[in-house]
């Protein structure tokens, strides 16, 4: 494992390998890893909303599902990666307070995660895998040696997908 | 307040919220303080107006489990509200109300957390009194959420709230305690209709 890159809330970032990119702590936000398995370049965005259109104060493309994801594919194909390769995992879009209702704080998680997916099935990216939903925080990191995304949560086993 | 973005509501609102702090965490420390039958002694609340990538590692580590207690807010303002502490200050809390030993440290069984909701509800209900009490407005606050969980994934939950309008949260520190001090952390977050209801309540126009 070499260096580790770190990507915090509403952020972007690339990474190769041998290295790793993490962000911790995704609650409702959702963190989209992409990946290409032959130059072994790698991206991880960490989204908080679902939709760019639908706020005025929209100049921070990474805090949206929609701009933060076309973002990352730029970034990771300018680094070498190639479009037609890269493949995608993703977490998070926990529902962090049982609120009852369908308060904004109660669905953001899941519309978080259904952006995420419409927006990467639209760029023509396969989705690999997803650990998105339930109520618990997740860190996680992109290991760009074997594209494997790790999942750690308080009080669980780590999970790898 | 058309031409106002939250970020510039908020620098006029950081002196505002640090009174309310003041005057909340006095009415919360004494409530905590009947309740646990100790005296307790309070800094002054600080307040801090922070971006999103300073937000999720202002309390603690951003993986480090924390305690965060959410309620909703209706009536003349709506909205909601957060206070956080860590684990070690939420234990102190529970075993003191419990009449533990201190060092107990077992995870939360449902009576412990149980009393960190009454705990939540007490010092969150001092605060919304004191803004009640300001501004002459009506709040009615839901009934507390819990959660404990990594740090950086409570604090999503107002971040997104504050992600609608802005870049920024407000963040409140305060600290009491006796022989041991107990750091606490609220964010409020009134919707932003609700922000000019407060301000305007307050005397202060924009």
């Amino acid at each position: 494992m070499g260096e580790v890159v770190k990507v915090g809330m509403a952020d972007l970032n690339i990474c190769k390998s041998p290295d790793v990119i993490t962000t911790l702590g995704l609650g409702s936000c959702i963190g989209i890893a992409v990946y290409d398995s032959v130059t072994k370049v790698g991206g991880l965005a960490h989204i908080m909303l679902p939709d760019s259109t639908k706020i005025k104060n929209n100049t921070n493309i990474a805090k949206f599902a929609d701009t933060g994801i076309e973002e990352l594919i730029r970034r990771v194909v300018a680094a070498g990666a190639s479009k037609s390769r890269l493949v995608a995992k993703i977490a998070g879009g926990a529902k962090m307070f049982e609120v009852s209702g369908l308060s904004d704080v109660g669905n953001i998680g899941a519309r978080n995660a259904e952006a995420s997916k419409a927006k990467l099935k639209e760029l023509g990216i396969p989705l690999l895998a997803e650990d998105t939903g339930l109520n618990y925080g997740r860190t996680v990191e992109l290991h760009c040696d074997t594209g494997e995304f790790y999942i750690k949560s308080v009080g669980k086993p780590l999970k790898i997908i | 307040m058309a031409g106002y973005s939250l970020d510039d509501v908020n620098n006029m609102y950081v002196d505002v919220l640090r009174e309310i702090g003041n005057i909340g965490a006095g009415n919360a420390t004494t409530a905590i303080a009947s309740m646990l039958q100790l005296r307790i002694n309070m800094n002054v609340p600080k307040v801090s107006l922070l971006t999103f990538q300073e937000l999720g590692s202002a309390v603690c580590a951003e993986d480090e489990a924390i305690v965060g207690i959410y309620l909703e807010v209706q009536e003349d303002i709506s909205g909601s509200m957060m206070f956080l502490m860590k684990l070690d200050s939420a234990h102190y809390l529970v075993n003191r109300l419990m009449g533990r030993a201190e060092d107990y440290n077992e995870a939360f069984d449902e009576m412990d957390m149980s009393a960190l909701k009454e705990i939540g509800n007490i010092i969150a209900g001092s605060y919304l009194n004191a803004l009640s009490t300001m501004t002459q407005l009506t709040i009615a606050p839901s009934v507390p959420y819990i959660a404990i969980d990594m740090a950086a994934a409570i604090l999503s939950v107002p971040a997104i709230q504050f992600g609608q309008y802005g870049d920024n949260a407000l963040l409140i520190e305060t600290e009491f305690g006796d022989d041991v001090m107990i750091n606490g952390y609220f964010i409020l977050l009134p919707d932003l209709e609700s922000y000019d209801k407060i301000l305007t309540s307050l005397g202060i126009s924009l």
